[in-house]
């Protein structure tokens, strides 16, 4: 017999704290760790009431140290606990880098299986909300790149809640990158309690027959913004959220590409070896996919240049011109 | 080994309480740290509220910590090297920095990390404690060439908990180099107190690992702050090697304007704070108590308004940002990936497919 579940419309931050409230609750193992995550509730206020309902043994204000909060993370993982350490910007997790790319990733192959590191790293990510400094980096590619660890960045609070649920659950490291952007750009509706949004699995959020737009998490919006605007031109894109930046859905974008022939990819991060090198060299490795383009697969990312300072960054980021500039050139082509 | 007294030249109350540096006391100086103090002040409260208007990005603020930044700058001589973090403004001001430059920074332009010509000062370390080894680096470049030229690095408490502060100080020690870690303990490191981020009683105590002289001073006190700070430098100059100095203050406003501290500290403490050791309030008691209070210093407010105001109209008449500095500062000769990514923008904007 099935219950009806309960839903309700809240924010991707707000599903990303139910997503750690429903886990501390179902699983004593789960430990949540940061700078200013207790007490304070997060700069943000991702962990906020968690302090007040799970005390200061669960939910851990740390010294101001990542590679400490990495690495202690390690510790307690391999040792029977299964830690969510909250990075407080992505672009204040190189003191951390170290750790993750020769331990948290290498433990369970240096040990053929003996100790794992089941931890989950959080960190807002992305520009366009006139932060300082550092703080808007999208480095997901140095992540994507790094053998041992899953990278996985929710666009919506359904995607997000469910999408954390299963990283909790997953028995190794993954870097879940939250699109600051769109913490509160928006409320979804979202289940009350556990569900899970399977890691590894893409998802088409409008369909079509002409083009293939892929992109994720601070992007989504505004490729479905031009995918909208080129609509009116009666050119139909089919656009796909990843949800998962490794591994990646491979099938269905290899479904997808034999269906349009014509791929653009649309991220925030730096072009060189980001995300959409990676994909174009995954269609040239699916030979029904490679065979099916009709067009030179296009991409719209950030530049090669270091994220600027705010007053510059809409120039840095992807704009719905850019992408619907891209839609036009492989309608014509 | 772990004792370490905080030092103290004035009181909350204004009152000398160490004669050692009557002398020294010039009115020339202590007016000059009054005069720096309060535009220090009134440019911190202008920035909030310009933050709060939507004229400039997100700010830190500093309100309760000028004691320590100008006292500290001042002891500084004008050729050293200053690397502040993104709250010590109150510092590079004092030492020199271009207020125009400032407000820039806080408007999210690269401009307002570039000194004015001639002045060593670094552009704010965003990340925590990286910038005491750029410090110790410069500062040890300046001893290779045998210079008399020393470095200041400033850094809060916090920042005693990465790995940065301590490769910093054992680098400077083993290699005696001439650089002061200059630490403003504020009590939080946004809303962690000092007992819960380090469980020793100083950051002073942090230097004895290192075998190096640790000081621990009265944050607001301005004096106190000067000398120690001086007399490091000169110590440093004699080629006697790093310093750590603990100047134990306190921020009144938030970590930054997205920031609630109601969220972690009791706000009456401020108040109280206020009116026991503000570090303005006790060198104005300090200069009517001893003579040095001249009717003109009540006309400084207004003087250093206007030149404040004089700073916000110039940085908001600026044309808008440059797209050239973001395609053409990151190499000297830009590679053909970034000339390609820069002529596709020019493309898009001029509206040509």
């Amino acid at each position: 017999m099935k219950t009806a579940v309960k839903t309700r419309e809240i924010t991707l931050i707000q599903a990303i704290t139910e997503a750690m409230d429903t886990m501390l609750e179902r699983d004593p193992s789960v430990l949540v760790l940061g700078e200013d995550v207790g007490v304070n509730g997060g700069v943000f206020r991702a962990t906020d009431g968690l302090y007040e309902k799970y005390g200061e043994d669960r939910i851990i204000d740390t010294p101001l140290a990542e590679s400490g909060i990495i690495g202690t993370s390690i510790g307690l993982a391999m040792n029977g606990f299964k830690p969510i350490a909250e990075i407080q910007f992505f672009g204040f997790i190189y003191p951390a880098f170290n750790q993750i790319v020769t331990h948290a990733t290498r433990i369970r192959g240096r040990t053929l299986g003996r100790f794992t590191v089941p931890m989950v790293i959080r960190a807002p990510y992305g520009a366009g909300v006139r932060a300082p400094e550092i703080h808007s980096d999208s480095m997901e590619a140095l992540f994507t790149h790094m053998p041992g660890i899953k990278v996985v960045v929710p666009s919506n609070p359904y995607d997000a809640k469910g999408l954390l649920i299963a990283s909790i659950e997953d028995p190794d490291p993954v870097l879940f990158l939250e699109p600051m952007k769109l913490y509160r750009a928006g409320r979804k509706e979202v289940p009350e309690g556990y569900y899970k949004v399977p890691i590894g699995k893409a998802a088409i959020v409008k369909e079509g027959t002409d083009i293939t737009i892929l992109s994720y998490g601070a992007m989504m919006p505004i490729v479905l913004k031009a995918a909208e605007k080129a609509e009116k031109d009666g050119i139909r894109s089919e656009v796909i959220d990843l949800r998962t930046l490794f591994p990646l859905d491979r099938e269905l974008i290899q479904s997808s590409v034999e269906k349009t022939g014509k791929v653009i990819i649309v991220h925030e991060g730096h072009r060189t070896n980001g995300l959409a090198a990676e994909i174009t060299a995954l269609i040239n490795d699916t030979e029904t996919a490679f065979l099916s383009l009709k067009a030179p697969i296009q991409r719209v990312t950030g530049f090669d240049v270091p994220v600027p300072m705010f007053s510059l960054e809409e120039a840095y980021l992807p704009s719905i011109e850019a992408v619907y500039d891209k839609i036009r050139f492989l309608a014509e082509y | 080994m772990t004792d370490y007294p905080m030092r103290q030249i004035i009181d909350g109350d204004g009152a000398l309480v160490d004669d050692r540096y009557k002398d020294q006391l010039t009115p020339e100086l202590v007016v000059e740290m009054y005069k720096k103090m309060v535009f220090a002040r009134l440019f911190d409260r202008k920035c909030v509220n310009l933050q709060r208007q939507g004229r400039i990005g997100t700010y830190v603020p500093f309100e309760g910590q000028e004691a320590s930044q100008v006292g500290s700058a001042l002891a500084m001589r004008e050729d050293d090297w200053m690397f502040p973090t993104y709250r010590d403004h109150g510092a590079t001001l004092t030492f020199g920095h271009s207020l125009k430059n400032i407000l820039m920074y806080w408007n999210g332009r690269y401009e307002g990390a570039v000194p004015p010509e001639g002045k060593r000062i670094f552009p704010p370390a965003v990340p925590i404690a990286s910038q005491l080894l750029h410090a110790t680096g410069a500062a040890w470049a300046e001893k290779k060439k045998g210079t008399d030229r020393i470095a200041i690095v400033y850094f809060g408490d916090g920042a005693t908990s990465e790995g940065d502060f301590h490769e910093g100080l054992n680098f400077a020690s083993v290699f005696q180099i001439p650089v002061i870690f200059f630490n403003q303990n504020n009590g939080y490191a946004i809303s962690v107190p000092t007992t819960r981020q380090m469980h020793s009683r100083t950051i002073a105590q942090k230097a004895v690992a290192y075998d190096m002289e640790g000081i621990r001073v009265d944050g607001n006190d301005v004096c106190a702050v000067y000398f120690a700070v001086k007399e490091a430098a000169e110590k440093a100059r004699r080629g006697e090697g790093p310093t750590l100095i603990e100047a134990v203050t306190w921020r009144y406003g938030a970590h930054t304007t997205s920031d609630d501290p109601s969220k972690y500290r009791d706000q009456s403490e401020n108040e109280l704070r206020r009116k026991t050791a503000d570090p303005v309030g006790r060198m104005e008691k300090f200069l009517k108590r001893y003579g040095y209070w001249d009717e003109h210093l009540k006309a400084y407010e207004t003087e250093a308004t206007a030149e404040i105001e004089t700073a916000v109209k110039a940085m908001e008449s600026e044309p808008a940002a440059d797209i050239s500095h973001l395609f053409d500062y990151v190499f000297a000769a830009s590679p053909w990936p970034i000339e390609d990514q820069k002529a596709d923008y020019h493309r898009l904007k001029g509206g040509v497919r």
